[in-house]
């Protein structure tokens, strides 16, 4: 049950043009908002109950009204670094509907009274960046940026920021530091950036897509918007969906959605002979649900929240009784011990030791103590760092063993995979 | 010994003075650079950077270390990155960056003889719905099966 909200016109190769654009009801909501007074987007955006939808789904009116009322510049951030494997919906959105980003990104400014933002774009995605400096460029020449934008008074300058490869340069202050020509090392919050942010003034960093969503608020008012989703949970969202489905892609549903319609319906089933295992609802930082928890969980902050894991960037990926879940894993540790920034020791040591430990039981070489370290070791990873990357590394150790321990225990014992049979050796040599 | 180009000089010149910080203007001046030096970037470059920007080569060169996408030794001329990360992981990609090491006769991270192809294993790139997939220099390459993947290197000069 998709709902076009966002991808009403997504199929149309000319949506990307800003007279494509135009044609589709481009700029009409910018023209809207600037008649009204910030303080009533701001207003309108707490209403809608829009939530951060990078990950962290923190609502974004609230954190709007963190900024200081003085009037004194302040800077709005697109974090479209979008680097939590399995996530690929911001790409999608910079592709085919850049200046949908742009002019959600216009009114938002508009609404903190910010003169400046920046896209910062992972800098591995080429094609999109293009695609956004093309529409910039588009809209300064039709006045959507710019002084004065359609004679409101009001001037805002947008640039967009390639990164160059860093996973931690998501995390808002990390790209808060890399945008300064810094180490993209996240800084300590407090202050947060509303108050302290991007060369230490206010700050408001926000995810593509929750941007771009501002646009619908303004458009049909956020009552119209709460008719979509839960009560906590409002509105739409888009989910990158992959893995072992037959059809792999982003689609956007309302809040609430059935995890197992997203996959079967959606994503049209798992493939011909292989059932489903498990799927990681959110993000490879999510912890992972067994086949029969998917079937309890709606694609909701409470309902995933409620069953120990989270909605995050609603990267859905799903695993089936083909995979072998320590291997999965394996990939996994790698990951994070690549991304850790190495300011924190419990990052830094933590996920060389999760990935030293889960390598050396798929390589035949673990003891049996080895699984309870694990859980062990990323215990003590959550909690105690700078940002949140230590947690992110820990929770799907801890959620893999606990929930498929039985592989590691046979790994342990035979010195190969329990689903394979195989050798690490002979899995990947 | 490396010079950057009198076009390469004007366009890190002005990144200067486009941001707010000059320090911002490291890391796309590092990706001009590493175009003018055969996609890598070695010490020389940095100590050209740091004399035309006047920023300290130490500086710039804690901010070359901390990404992945400048290479800190000599690449092919098609760089291959193949996403061994989940999603692909769980869709052959594994697999395939090793099919492509066997059929180019190349290990991971090595520069061909021939000098055309490298190929590294890659965290998530943002193309787990066509998975599995590679980027070559700025481009990916998605949907890819172990043939189809060859097909598209044996056709790059």
């Amino acid at each position: 049950m998709e709902v076009k909200l966002l991808t009403e016109f997504y199929h149309l190769e000319e949506f990307r043009s800003l007279e494509g654009y135009k044609k589709n009801g481009g700029y009409l909501e910018l023209n809207k908002a600037l008649k009204m007074q910030p303080q009533q987007i701001i207003d309108e955006v707490k209403a809608s109950g829009l939530r951060g939808r990078g990950g962290a789904g923190f609502p974004t009116g609230m954190k709007w009204g963190f900024l200081p009322k003085n009037g004194e510049p302040r800077y709005l951030l697109c974090n479209a670094d979008e680097g939590e494997p399995g996530t690929f919906k911001d790409r999608m959105m910079m592709e085919r509907a850049p200046h949908q980003l742009i002019e959600g990104m216009i009114i938002s400014a508009f609404a903190i009274g910010s003169k400046k933002s920046y896209i910062y774009v992972r800098g591995e995605y080429d094609f999109p960046i293009e695609c956004l400096r093309v529409a910039v460029k588009e809209a300064y020449a039709a006045g959507y940026l710019g002084k004065n934008i359609l004679n409101s008074g009001f001037d805002h300058d947008l640039d967009v920021y390639r990164g160059a490869g860093a996973y931690i340069c998501g995390e808002e202050t990390g790209m808060i530091s890399s945008l300064e020509g810094l180490k993209g090392q996240p800084k300590l919050k407090p202050p947060f950036p509303a108050v302290q942010g991007y060369l230490r003034k206010p700050t408001i960093v926000n995810n593509v897509e929750t941007l771009a969503a501002v646009k619908y608020i303004i458009r049909d008012g956020a009552a119209a918007y709460k008719k979509y989703g839960t009560e906590k949970s409002t509105g739409t969202k888009l989910f990158s969906l992959s893995g072992n489905v037959k059809k792999p892609g982003n689609y956007e549903v309302p809040l609430g959605y059935s995890l197992m319609n997203l996959i079967t319906q959606e994503g049209g089933g798992i493939k011909a002979g292989r059932r489903l295992k498990a799927v990681i609802p959110g993000g490879s930082s999510a912890p992972v649900l067994t086949a029969d928890e998917v079937a309890k969980a709606t694609l909701d902050y409470e309902c995933l929240s409620a069953m120990g894991t989270m909605l995050g960037s609603g990267a859905v990926i799903v695993i089936d009784d083909s995979q072998c879940m320590v291997d999965v894993l394996g990939v996994l540790t790698h990951f994070y011990h690549h991304e850790s920034c190495g300011q924190c020791t419990p990052c830094r040591e933590g996920t060389g030791w999760l990935n030293k430990i889960v390598h050396s039981i798929l390589e035949g070489r673990g003891r049996l103590q080895d699984i309870d370290l694990l859980l062990k070791v990323a215990d003590n990873m959550k909690g105690r760092t700078i940002c949140a990357l230590s947690d992110a590394a820990a929770l799907p150790v801890l959620s893999f063993v606990q929930k498929f321990r039985d592989e590691f225990e046979f790994y342990v014992r035979e010195g190969r995979s329990k689903v394979k049979g195989t050798t690490y050796a002979e899995m990947h040599h | 010994m490396f010079q950057l180009s009198p076009e390469g000089i004007k366009e890190i010149k002005n990144e200067l003075g486009r941001y707010e910080a000059r320090e911002s203007a490291i890391i796309p001046s590092l990706y001009i650079a590493q175009k003018e030096n055969k996609g890598w970037i070695s010490p020389e470059v940095i100590t050209a950077l740091s004399e035309l920007m006047e920023i300290p080569a130490s500086k710039i060169n804690e901010v070359f270390k901390f990404y992945t996408m400048f290479n800190q030794k000599p690449v092919g001329k098609h760089h291959v990155q193949v996403c061994t990360n989940i999603s692909c992981a769980l869709e052959g990609g594994r697999e395939l960056a090793r099919h492509i090491c066997r059929e180019l006769k190349t290990k991971k991270d090595e520069v061909t003889a021939d000098g055309r192809f490298s190929i590294s294993n890659v965290e998530c790139l943002g193309s787990c719905g066509t998975a599995p997939m590679m980027q070559v220099n700025d481009r990916y390459y998605e949907n890819l099966t172990p043939e189809s993947a060859m097909n598209i290197l044996r056709g790059m000069k």
